[in-house]
């Protein structure tokens, strides 16, 4: 069971790495979307530190649906999603592990650029650590959602478009805790720590029915 | 070990493909699905690996319904369709490697190799796959066939795409799979010479089921 999930993850990292220019259109796109803001706005230091926890998030929900529509779509075209569903083991070992995969290679640089966001809007040190925290909290939340939209929306004509329409809405909650946890760092009498629990909370339940209900759903697409 | 079809119906939207199939597949014996295009073969085919719900009726493995044991028929089953799934930007051995753990079975790289040797991409065995033509892709694929333990067997059109030399090895590697007392369930209008066991005909146009010992060709 173990085997499986770590030669799926190997796999889709590998082809990530001989393909870089898909992991690199997703940072790019994070950082391009928010170095604009500032260019927009103006460079009022006072507001960009206002708006900076916000964008951030925003940025970082539109750059995770840029690959989402590629995390089963190539496996679908050349038949290895059949393959896999054929496999002996549970489809939903097999989808965490593809759910990881695109996580690593998505999610967790935009953790590691955080620190970029922080020069550019002029935050703290340790606002920019609660926003590395939260986006490491928050990312594979987006990650897992994702996957059950993509898997539902497999195989249709215009399914990026559909993808956002249905993932975007859940992704609200993310949002709203990611961000309002980065806002609250920045007060002298801010409590993180309820913001923190809530998007742990949002974590493990979408650990627990995000593999599941992806793998229901490919079911359904490809019958 | 044998698989038991019975009362099978699907219906794809509102046309009904087929309805009341029933047949049987025992060890040693080879299954030929005929009809005209779109007749349901491949529904069929789908149907029968558990891709696809039928409407009504049985399938049953080893006397126990698929769906139920799908652990235990998974692994007991081999199922190559059109696609190949082939990765362009892995190496032939590297998809063998992964297609083949992908559907349960255990083997070194040494028997891979040896596997793709046979099929005859010696040579081959670390090029991107992207970069070679559809009939060696074709192979690649199949080469998994060389080295799976499956007892049965289900091939949608596998002599699409390929040469008269690779024909003539899938042919002699479908006829050893029967002798060892294997199974196959094959959509083709290619004829598999036989040494031993016994072929079945359906024919979805008209449902009719032939069976019959094997014939010298």
């Amino acid at each position: 069971m173990f085997n499986i999930f770590w030669m799926i993850l190997k796999r889709d990292i590998k082809l990530a790495l001989r393909r870089r220019s898909e992991v690199f259109t997703v940072l790019f796109f994070f950082i391009i979307v928010v170095s604009l803001f500032p260019l927009g706005v103006g460079f009022n230091e006072k507001m960009l530190q206002e708006i900076a926890p916000g964008v951030a998030w925003i940025a970082a929900l539109l750059a995770s649906m840029l690959a989402l529509e590629r995390l089963f779509a190539n496996d679908y075209v050349d038949g290895t999603l059949e393959q896999m569903l054929l496999a002996p083991q549970p489809l939903s070992i097999l989808v965490f592990a593809k759910m990881t995969a695109h996580w690593l290679l998505t999610g967790l640089p935009l953790v590691l650029v955080a620190p970029v966001v922080g020069v550019l809007y002029h935050l703290e040190s340790d606002t920019v650590i609660t926003m590395m925290l939260m986006l490491l909290l928050g990312t594979p939340i987006l990650s897992m959602v994702g996957a059950i939209g993509a898997a539902l929306t497999l195989g249709l004509r215009g399914g990026g478009v559909l993808i956002s329409l249905l993932i975007l809405p859940l992704y609200i909650p993310v949002l709203v805790y990611g961000a309002g946890a980065i806002a609250e760092s920045r007060l002298q009498s801010g409590n993180i720590e309820p913001h923190i629990l809530l998007l742990s909370a949002f974590l493990l339940l979408s650990l627990i029915f995000s593999p599941w209900a992806t793998a229901s759903a490919l079911k359904i697409s490809l019958e | 070990m044998s698989l038991i079809v019975s009362d099978l119906q699907c219906i794809r939207g509102d046309r009904q493909l087929f309805s009341d199939l029933s047949f049987q597949l025992h060890p040693k014996q080879l299954l030929f699905l005929e009809g005209k295009n779109g007749s349901g073969k491949t529904t069929l085919i789908r149907t029968l690996c558990g891709l696809f719900i039928a409407d009504k009726g049985n399938i049953l493995w080893k006397n126990q319904p698929i769906e139920e044991h799908l652990e235990v028929y998974r692994k007991a089953l081999f199922y190559l369709g059109h696609l190949n799934a082939i990765k362009g930007d892995l190496t032939a051995l590297e998809n063998l490697r992964f297609n083949h753990l992908i559907s349960g079975q255990k083997s070194n790289d040494n028997d891979l190799l040896d596997a793709l040797e046979r099929i005859g991409l010696f040579g081959y065995e670390d090029f991107p796959t992207r970069e070679l033509s559809q009939g060696q892709k074709r192979r690649v694929a199949l080469a998994r066939l060389i080295v799976n333990k499956s007892p049965l067997w289900i091939l949608d059109e596998p002599f699409v795409a390929l040469d008269v030399a690779a024909v003539a090895l899938l042919q002699q590697l479908i006829s050893q799979h029967i002798d060892a007392g294997g199974m196959a369930i094959l959509t083709t209008h290619q004829a598999v010479p036989l040494t031993e066991g016994e072929i079945q005909h359906i024919n979805l146009d008209d449902f009719s089921i032939k069976s019959g010992r094997v014939v010298d060709v």
